[in-house]
C-alpha cells in the first residue's frame, strides 16, 4: 500500500522535508484499538450527560411577543413606533435593501454586496403596516374617509401631518382603552393610528400583516420587523442582555449557556471602529470570513501551522512516545526498530 | 396513573431552574454570561484534562 | 473462464470479464482506497494513546444525538415541544446534546491543531474538519431561529443586519420561519452529516498523524524517506493482518 501511495506520487516535484508539513512514515508497533468499542462508549456517556443535563436544567422557551401583546404591554410604543412606519422614518422604512430603497446599504470602498443584490424581500411600511391592514378594517366609514384623505394628499400635506402627529405622541398617554394625544394639526393621522393601535391590541394586526395573505403562513418577516422597530422587544432583550453591545448573539434567555461558539464574532462588535461603525455589520463579517479561511487554510500557511511545533504541547499529547524513543535509543535500539507491517493485501 | 404522571413530569422537567434571570460577568469591554464563561472553562480544563491525565491502552504493551 | 454456457455464478461481482463496468471500476478503486482492514482497523500506532483521541468520537457520539433527538421533534411537528411536558424533555435532550457536539468538537479543533495533524497529506482532514465546524455554527443558528420563541425573535431580528450586509439576504431570509426551519431540518443537516462522513473516511484513509520527530533527535530532513518528501508520503494506515496476533 504504502509504497503503491508512494509511487504515485513519486513523479512529483520533490520538496525539502517541511516537519509542519509532512511526515515521516510510522514503522513502529500498532496496538490493539477497539475503535467501535471506543464509539459505543462514548456514545453512551454522551447519551448519560445530556439526559442529566436535560432533566437537570430543561430548556428555555421564553413567549414570543406578537403585535398584540406588545401594544397591549405599551400602547404608547405601538402608536409612536406606527407612525413611523407611516412617515418613512422607522429603521426598516430607511434600511434599503433587501427591503427597499430608501437607505443605503453596507460597503467597504466600492464593495457593497447588499446593494448589488438589491431588493428581495419589499416592505413599503407605510403601506404594508398602515394602509393596508386599516384598510380590511370592515364597516367603519369614518375611518375609511381619514385613510382615503389621506392617501389622496399631497407628500407635503402628508408630511406636515405626520410630523405634528409625531410631536404630539410623543407625549402621548394611554387610558382607559384609548391613546391620549395632545391635540394638534395631524387631520386624519390621529384616527388612522388610533385605529391602527386598537386593531394592533384586538390581534386582528397580527393576521392582517402575514406577508401571504392566505390561510396558512410560515413566512414572519413583515411583523417581526415591525414589532423589532419598536422599543418594547429591544428593551426586553436588553433585560436578558441579548442586544449587540451586550454580546448578546453569544447569549441565551434565563440562565442558559448559548451560542458561546459564537464569542469571537460577538467580540469584533465591541471593539473600534466597529463598534461605532455603520458598515459594522459587513466589516464584521468580512474579519471572520478572512479568520475562517485562514483557519481552514493554516496547513499552508507558513508560521501559523508551525505554532504547534513551538508551543510543544504535542510533548504532553505524545508524551509516552517520547518516552519509549529515549528508552529504546538508551537500550541501543532505534524508535523505529520494529519491523514495517506488511502491507494489506488489496486489490490495488 | 396520576402518580407515573407525576413521576414522569418531575423527571422530563427542570430540577434546577435556569429560566430566572443570567448572571453577567463585565470585565472592561467584555460581558460574559456566567453560563458561557462555566461552558468555555469546562472547555479548557477538559482539553487539558485530556493531555495531562494518563491514557491505559487496551490490550496494554502490545507485543 | 466462461465458454458461452450458461455457468451458474455464484457472486455477482468481481468477474474478469465485468470488469470493464463503470461499477467494478468503482468498486475497485473504493476497495483499494479503502480496503475493510483500514475502514475498520483493529489496532493504532503506538502513538494513539492519549483522551484527547477520544474527542472525535464524543463529537461523533454527540452528532448522533443530535440527530436522533431532532428526528422525534420532527416527527410530532415543531409546536410540540410548546404544549408537551415530554416535548420540551426531548427539546432539552436536543438543545444540550448541541452544547456537548460544539464542546467535544471544539476539543477536539484544539487537540488536532496542537497536534498539526494536517501533516503528510491530511490537508483535506483539517479543512472538512473546520469546514464542518462552520456549517454547524449555521445548522445551530437556524436551529435558534426555528424555535418560535422570543429568542427566535429577538436572534432573527439583530442576525438579520450582519446577513443582509454581506447580500446573503436576497436568498437567506433569517426572518422566514419556514424557510429556516427547512435549513435547519433538511438542508444544512445533509451538508454537516455529508462532510462529516467525509471526513472520518478520509481520517481511515490517511490514519492518525504520526508525532513529531522529538527536537533533540538526529536531524529529521536528513532522515526523510524519498517518499516522505514533500506532498507524497502518506502516512501507512496499513493494518498488520498476519503474525500480530
Amino acid at each position: 500500500m504504502t509504497v503503491a501511495a508512494g509511487a504515485s506520487g513519486g513523479s512529483r516535484r520533490r520538496r525539502r522535508f517541511n516537519p509542519d508539513r509532512d511526515v515521516e512514515e510510522w514503522h513502529g508497533k500498532y496496538l490493539p484499538y477497539d475503535l467501535v468499542k471506543e464509539f459505543l462508549i462514548a456514545l453512551v456517556v454522551v447519551s448519560v450527560l445530556v439526559a442529566g443535563l436535560a432533566v437537570i436544567f430543561s430548556s428555555p422557551d421564553d413567549k414570543p411577543v406578537t403585535v398584540k401583546s406588545w401594544s397591549t404591554s405599551d400602547a404608547v410604543d405601538f402608536a409612536q413606533t406606527a407612525i413611523t412606519e407611516l412617515d418613512g422614518t422607522s429603521a426598516i422604512a430607511t434600511y434599503g435593501p433587501p427591503y427597499n430603497t430608501a437607505g443605503t446599504a453596507q460597503s467597504i470602498g466600492p464593495f457593497s454586496p447588499n446593494h448589488w443584490l438589491g431588493v428581495h424581500h419589499p416592505i413599503d411600511t407605510a403601506n404594508d403596516y398602515v394602509i393596508a391592514p386599516l384598510r380590511t378594517l370592515p364597516d367603519q366609514p369614518q375611518l375609511q374617509a381619514a385613510v382615503t384623505s389621506y392617501t389622496s394628499a399631497s407628500p407635503d400635506q402628508q408630511a406636515k401631518w405626520t410630523t405634528a402627529y409625531e410631536k404630539a405622541v410623543a407625549d402621548a398617554t394611554f387610558d382607559r382603552g384609548a391613546l391620549k394625544i395632545p391635540r394638534g394639526p395631524y387631520g386624519p393621522v390621529g384616527p388612522m393610528i388610533s385605529s391602527l393601535t386598537s386593531m394592533a391590541r384586538s390581534g386582528a394586526l397580527d393576521g392582517a400583516l402575514l406577508s401571504s395573505r392566505q390561510f396558512y403562513s410560515t413566512d414572519y418577516t413583515k411583523p417581526l420587523l415591525f414589532i423589532a422597530d419598536g422599543t418594547y422587544l429591544a428593551n426586553l432583550a436588553q433585560g436578558q442582555h441579548l442586544s449587540g453591545s451586550q454580546w448578546g448573539m453569544m447569549n441565551e434567555t434565563g440562565s442558559y449557556p448559548g451560542q458561546a461558539w459564537l464569542w469571537l464574532y460577538t467580540l469584533w462588535y465591541q471593539v473600534p471602529p466597529m463598534k461605532t461603525s455603520s458598515n459594522a455589520d459587513l466589516q464584521v463579517w468580512g474579519i471572520m470570513m478572512v479568520l475562517t479561511l485562514l483557519l481552514a487554510l493554516v496547513p499552508f500557511i507558513p508560521g501559523l501551522r508551525s505554532i504547534p511545533r513551538w508551543t510543544r504541547i504535542y510533548r504532553l499529547i505524545w508524551r509516552q512516545h517520547y518516552r519509549d524513543i529515549s528508552a529504546k535509543a538508551v537500550t541501543g535500539k532505534g524508535p523505529t526498530a520494529a519491523p514495517p507491517p506488511s502491507p494489506v493485501s488489496s486489490t490495488a | 396513573m396520576q402518580m407515573l404522571g407525576a413521576v414522569k413530569d418531575s423527571l422530563v422537567g427542570s430540577l434546577i431552574n435556569l429560566t430566572g434571570p443570567g448572571k453577567y460577568v463585565h470585565w472592561g469591554f467584555i460581558q460574559i454570561s456566567v453560563a458561557n464563561l462555566v461552558v468555555i472553562g469546562l472547555m479548557v480544563i477538559v482539553f487539558f484534562a485530556a493531555i495531562l491525565i494518563p491514557f491505559r491502552r487496551h490490550g496494554g504493551r502490545g507485543r | 473462464m466462461t465458454t458461452g454456457t450458461e455457468t451458474p455464478v455464484e457472486s455477482g461481482a468481481g468477474l474478469p470479464e465485468d470488469s470493464h463496468q463503470l461499477s467494478a471500476k468503482l468498486r475497485g478503486a473504493a476497495v483499494a482506497a479503502l480496503p475493510p482492514e483500514r475502514l475498520m482497523p483493529d489496532r493504532q500506532p503506538a502513538y494513539v494513546a492519549s483522551w484527547i483521541y477520544v474527542f472525535g468520537a464524543l463529537t461523533l457520539s454527540a452528532l448522533g444525538v443530535v440527530i436522533v433527538t431532532g428526528l422525534v421533534l420532527a416527527i410530532f411537528g415543531p409546536s410540540w415541544w410548546h404544549l408537551s411536558t415530554t416535548g420540551l424533555f426531548v427539546n432539552s435532550l436536543h438543545m444540550w446534546s448541541v452544547e456537548v457536539f460544539f464542546f467535544a468538537m471544539v476539543v477536539h479543533l484544539w487537540g488536532k491543531f496542537f497536534m498539526a495533524a494536517w501533516r503528510g497529506r491530511r490537508r483535506a482532514t483539517w479543512i472538512t474538519g473546520v469546514v464542518s465546524f462552520v456549517v454547524s455554527v449555521g445548522a445551530a443558528f437556524t436551529g435558534y431561529l426555528s424555535q418560535q420563541n422570543f429568542d427566535s425573535q429577538w436572534v432573527s431580528t439583530q442576525a438579520k443586519d450582519g446577513i443582509n450586509s454581506t447580500g446573503a439576504g436576497a436568498i437567506f431570509n433569517v426572518t422566514n420561519f419556514g424557510q429556516m426551519l427547512m435549513w435547519h431540518i433538511v438542508l444544512l443537516p445533509l451538508v454537516v452529516v455529508a462532510l462529516v462522513g467525509v471526513h472520518v473516511l478520509l481520517v481511515r484513509l490517511r490514519g492518525v498523524v504520526p508525532p513529531f520527530a522529538p527536537p533533540d533527535a538526529p536531524a529529521t530532513e536528513a532522515k526523510g524517506t524519498p517518499d516522505s518528501q514533500g506532498e507524497v508520503g502518506p502516512n501507512s494506515q496499513a493494518v498488520p493482518t498476519e503474525g500480530r496476533s
